[in-house]
């Protein structure tokens, strides 16, 4: 990079990564518990993906049965230590609390959940459930981000023998890699593995499905096979320049950024992020929080198409994020070094068949914009090379895994998958949901057998 | 492994937690949902004389925001057909061997009309029968109810008529609407009840419409005392309870009841003393499920203590229960403020400026003021760290070293002893030898 910015006293970077939301107190947890109606077939509940019966779990809050507590939240999704600090609350459960009907402040339940589930691990863990006897079968699960790990627990209760292969060394998938460090630290993805390991499950790290261990050996080995493997990295632009020193995928970013390292990650004076869906967000302002000194986002449409949730544009802008909306690239300038991109201004076009309205470029619009650093944030591309290698496996025009929707198996009787892999990238809390209900189909599937 | 099974006068239920005799176990149909939802027990609504009920007919007590802090009712006993209720009630027995099923009953004060009723609810196959004395409205005009509670000599005369032919546990449904409530419950002894259930309502009216100058419940204009209950009569609850669980002159199996919510309110029940503990209002705010929390808490509070069964624990709050006479006049604390946790709202002094001892010292210091307790002229009452805000910002801390001690009985003794009267001046050089100064 041409201008890195300088590094940050080491109390700076724990300050600026430090909890956006910090836990309540005994005494704000019951009293925010208390605050709860208890009401009955909760909209909270039914909004909330994995189904988490809230108005039992903050019940049990207020009356200081907080193992009790645990166990509901448990019942229902397997990472929700994740859940609690990186679910996008506005838009699920908090956002359907009857709260706002009233004009009242929803209850905050994803930090209320956050306290149950902190008291559980701060007590170390005291079994919840009970263990099916094994029942001689085993299953194979692929990656271990929060669609593996809710499958490896589940099967593991149900009585199955579980292995967990994950390609890194670090397991957890984006939960320790992907979500921004403010919301969580990689310590707390690691509790909720222990945790799933706890109930006997075999985690193998640094094991690479397809290359380490081949595809059908994996299916001569199980009975059945999950695939939770995620999406990959960002796609390219396409554009030139895109090979000069400073130009990076979002996903490896926030990886280095997640080995929480501070001052071993360099971000340039000036950034650009390409691309405005909550992954920019973060690239965004992570980079901030490291030092550089202005940040851009630049996407080709308006702030009405972003893809981004309203509360991440806030924290953004909170964060002195400059955005350039109904902009493109269209070169990146530099010799070795990335020095600038030029961008083109767009308008909106007619509406595409989808409704959403296209970018057309302006002509002549050119402008260029001096950067030290691109960071390519738009989207997340299918891992369809591996998928497409896997016998009998059908894949959608995106890439995506199909699968039917309660069973979650996939045209290969043996295989079922749930995740990032066959929604195209959705929330943990997706993933968690799929995770549990593909262990029941492969219950089902192999209980028939 | 935790155990809640419990046996209450004979009366065995998996858990402590039974339905109150009130809308909650009205029919077949609640009282089998409950049981399927893990209640342990149910004492049926009350059945017997024909009754018609007025339409509107509770009041609620909110408080700051929350609802039904205490709830009135001017509801009668079963509004439906004795024949009915029995075959409702033989019905769910056969379903729920396991749970207990009792029965609670309130016809007129005759004795073969009790006889019969006594007989045909023990055919039901049910595990105990509960006499209501306490509903204190509609039925105690009718000479029922809190009109045989109030009066010992009825209530023991009844009981003897349902005795002297049961077969089957008794229970002694007292009313709190007494000034001595040892008396009913000596009665119930005497006339050979198995067992006391306390409390029912407290006489109320919940308040009164400022627009319309209407009591609340409101019934075409008119209004009248109801019974109370809820979480607001626990204390009263606990009370009466712990009355009752003393007296050596009673000495019977007790089933509480008055403001139970969840499982600490159960186990504080159970402390002073009860065998088995019932539910009405809680339910009738949130319906049966409260008891899945009520199970799981008082399971988990157990093994969190190593406590394996309910025996091991009941009453055992009961002989810290005593007279005003028997406490330490010079167990001394004061309180004490942590600066560190203090918020500036300086309610402690204005509490304790306005309503104590006027020993708290308010300072400016950069634009806030700092509250600080003068401990010598702190007596200790506690209001303070009862206002205060903030968990664990004033604690009472003793100062006495625990070398001297004298309760007020003692000190009276001591003086007829020394031939000395119980003067001002007496006490306060008492006081003085004790370095207690009282302004
Ligand atoms: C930057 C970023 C921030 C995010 N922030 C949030 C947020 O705040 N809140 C939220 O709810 N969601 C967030 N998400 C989305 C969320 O992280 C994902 O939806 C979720 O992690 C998907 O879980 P998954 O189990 O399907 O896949 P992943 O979490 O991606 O896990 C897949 C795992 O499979 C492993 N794997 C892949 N291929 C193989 C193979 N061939 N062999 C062995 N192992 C393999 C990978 O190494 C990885 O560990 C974010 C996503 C990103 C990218
Ligand atoms: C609406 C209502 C109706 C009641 N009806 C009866 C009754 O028929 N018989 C009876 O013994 N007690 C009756 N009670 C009293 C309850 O059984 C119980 O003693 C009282 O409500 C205190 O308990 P709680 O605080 O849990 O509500 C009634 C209470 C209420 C609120
Ligand atoms: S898992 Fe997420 S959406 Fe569900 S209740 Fe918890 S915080 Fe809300
Ligand atoms: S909707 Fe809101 S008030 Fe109702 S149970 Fe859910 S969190 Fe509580």
């Amino acid at each position: 990079m041409k201008n890195i910015a300088s590094k940050l006293p080491s109390e700076q970077y724990e300050k600026n990564f430090s909890d956006l939301h910090p836990p309540f107190t005994q005494n704000s947890a019951v009293a925010e518990a208390n605050r709860c109606l208890y009401c009955y077939d909760s909209p909270c509940m039914k909004a909330c993906p994995t189904h988490i019966d809230i108005s039992t779990f903050i019940k049990k809050i207020s009356t200081g049965n907080l193992l009790g507590s645990a166990k509901t939240i448990y019942e229902s999704n397997w990472v929700p230590l994740t859940c609690a600090k990186a679910c996008p609350v506005d838009v699920l459960c908090e956002g359907a609390c009857v709260y706002n009907a009233k004009g009242e402040k929803a209850i905050e339940i994803g930090r209320l959940q956050r306290y149950a589930i902190e008291n559980y691990f701060d007590k170390g863990m005291p079994a919840l459930f009970h263990k099916a006897p094994k029942n001689g079968k085993s299953v194979g699960i692929v990656g271990s981000g929060p669609a593996g790990l809710a499958c490896s627990a589940e099967l593991a209760l149900l009585g199955y023998e579980v292995t967990i292969y994950e390609a890194n060394k670090i397991p957890g998938g984006l939960n320790t890699w992907g979500i921004a460090p403010y919301k969580m630290r990689r310590e707390d993805s690691l509790k909720e593995v222990e945790l799933v390991k706890s109930f006997g499950v075999d985690l193998k790290t640094e094991v690479m499905i397809g290359k380490t261990v081949k595809v059908d050996d994996l299916l001569k080995k199980h009975d059945a096979i999950f695939l939770g493997v995620g999406l990959g990295e960002s796609p390219q632009l396409s554009i030139s320049g895109e090979e000069l020193s400073g130009v990076v995928g979002a996903l490896d970013f926030i990886e280095k950024v997640k080995t929480e390292n501070w001052e071993n990650v360099h971000v340039g004076k000036k950034v650009a992020v390409i691309g405005a869906g909550n992954t920019s967000i973060d690239a965004a302002t992570e980079a901030k929080r490291l030092g550089a000194e202005q940040v851009f986002i630049i996407y080709r449409r308006s702030d009405v198409e972003m893809s981004a949730y309203e509360f991440e544009y806030e924290l953004a802008k909170k964060d002195g994020i400059v955005f350039h909306f109904l902009t493109s690239p269209k070169r990146i300038i530099g010799n070795s070094f990335v020095e600038g991109i030029e961008c083109l201004k767009m308008k909106l076009g007619e509406p595409d068949i989808h409704g959403r309205r296209k970018p057309v470029p302006i002509l002549r619009s050119e402008f260029t914009i001096p950067v030290d650093m691109i960071i390519k944030a738009i989207g997340q591309e299918t891992k369809s090379s591996f998928l497409s290698s896997i016998p009998k496996l059908t894949l959608d025009d995106e890439g995506c895994v199909i699968v039917d929707r309660t069973t979650f198996q996939t045209a290969n009787p043996k295989i079922f998958a749930g995740g990032d892999c066959i929604n195209g990238g959705k929330e943990v809390v997706n993933a968690a949901y799929d995770g549990k209900h593909a262990a029941h189909g492969i219950d089902k599937f192999l209980s028939k057998k | 492994m935790v155990d809640l099974s419990i046996n209450c006068a004979g009366i065995k239920s998996p858990n402590p937690f039974w339905l109150a005799s009130a809308p909650p176990s009205n029919s077949a149909y609640q009282n089998c949902k409950a049981f399927e939802q893990g209640w342990g027990g149910t004492v049926w609504k009350t059945i017997g004389e024909p009754v018609m009920n007025v339409f509107n007919r509770y009041g609620g007590l909110d408080y700051n925001g929350q609802k039904i802090f205490g709830l009135n009712n001017i509801e009668l006993i079963s509004d439906r057909p004795i024949e009915v209720n029995l075959k409702e009630i033989a019905e769910t027995k056969k379903l729920w061997h396991d749970r207990a099923v009792v029965v609670s009953l309130m016809v007129e004060s005759k004795r073969e009309t009790w006889h019969e009723i006594v007989k045909r609810t023990i055919d039901t196959g049910c595990d105990g029968i509960e006499l209501n004395y306490g509903c204190p409205h509609g039925m105690s005009e009718r000479g029922m109810g809190a009109a045989v509670g109030q009066v010992p000599e009825y209530c023991k005369m009844i009981t003897e008529w349902v005795t002297e032919v049961s077969t089957i546990p008794v229970l002694v449904k007292l009313t709190p609407n007494v000034s001595n409530i040892q008396l009913p419950a000596r009665a119930a002894k005497a006339a050979g009840a198995d067992g006391i259930s306390l409390i029912n309502t407290i006489n109320s009216i919940i308040g009164i419409n400022l627009d319309t100058f209407e009591l609340r419940p409101n019934v075409g204009g008119l209004g009248g005392h109801g019974g109370y209950a809820g979480p607001a009569v626990k204390p009263i609850a606990l009370h009466l309870l712990s009355q009752v669980a003393i007296d050596p002159e009673v000495n019977l199996p007790i089933s509480g009841i008055g403001g139970v919510s969840n499982w600490r309110d159960a186990l504080e029940f159970i402390l002073l003393g009860a065998s088995s503990v019932q539910v009405c209002t809680a339910v009738m705010h949130y319906g049966f499920r409260i008891v899945d929390d009520m199970i799981e808490g008082m399971t988990n509070w157990m093994e969190s203590k190593g406590i394996t069964s309910l025996d091991q624990i009941r009453g055992k709050s009961l002989p810290r229960v005593n007279d005003f006479g028997n406490f330490d006049l010079l167990n001394r604390t004061i309180a004490r403020i942590d600066q560190q946790k203090c918020i500036h709202c300086n309610l402690c002094y204005i509490a304790c400026e306005d309503a104590a001892h006027q020993c708290i010292d308010l300072t400016p210091v950069n634009g806030h003021n700092k509250t600080e307790v003068r401990e010598k002229d702190c007596v200790g009452c506690a209001l303070c760290s009862l206002v205060c805000p903030v968990e664990n910002c004033i604690s009472m801390v003793r100062i006495d070293d625990g070398s001297a001690s004298k309760t007020w009985n003692q000190l009276t003794e001591e003086f007829r002893k020394n031939g000395k009267q119980m003067t001002w001046e007496n006490l306060a050089e008492f006081q003085h030898k004790h370095g207690i100064e009282i302004h």
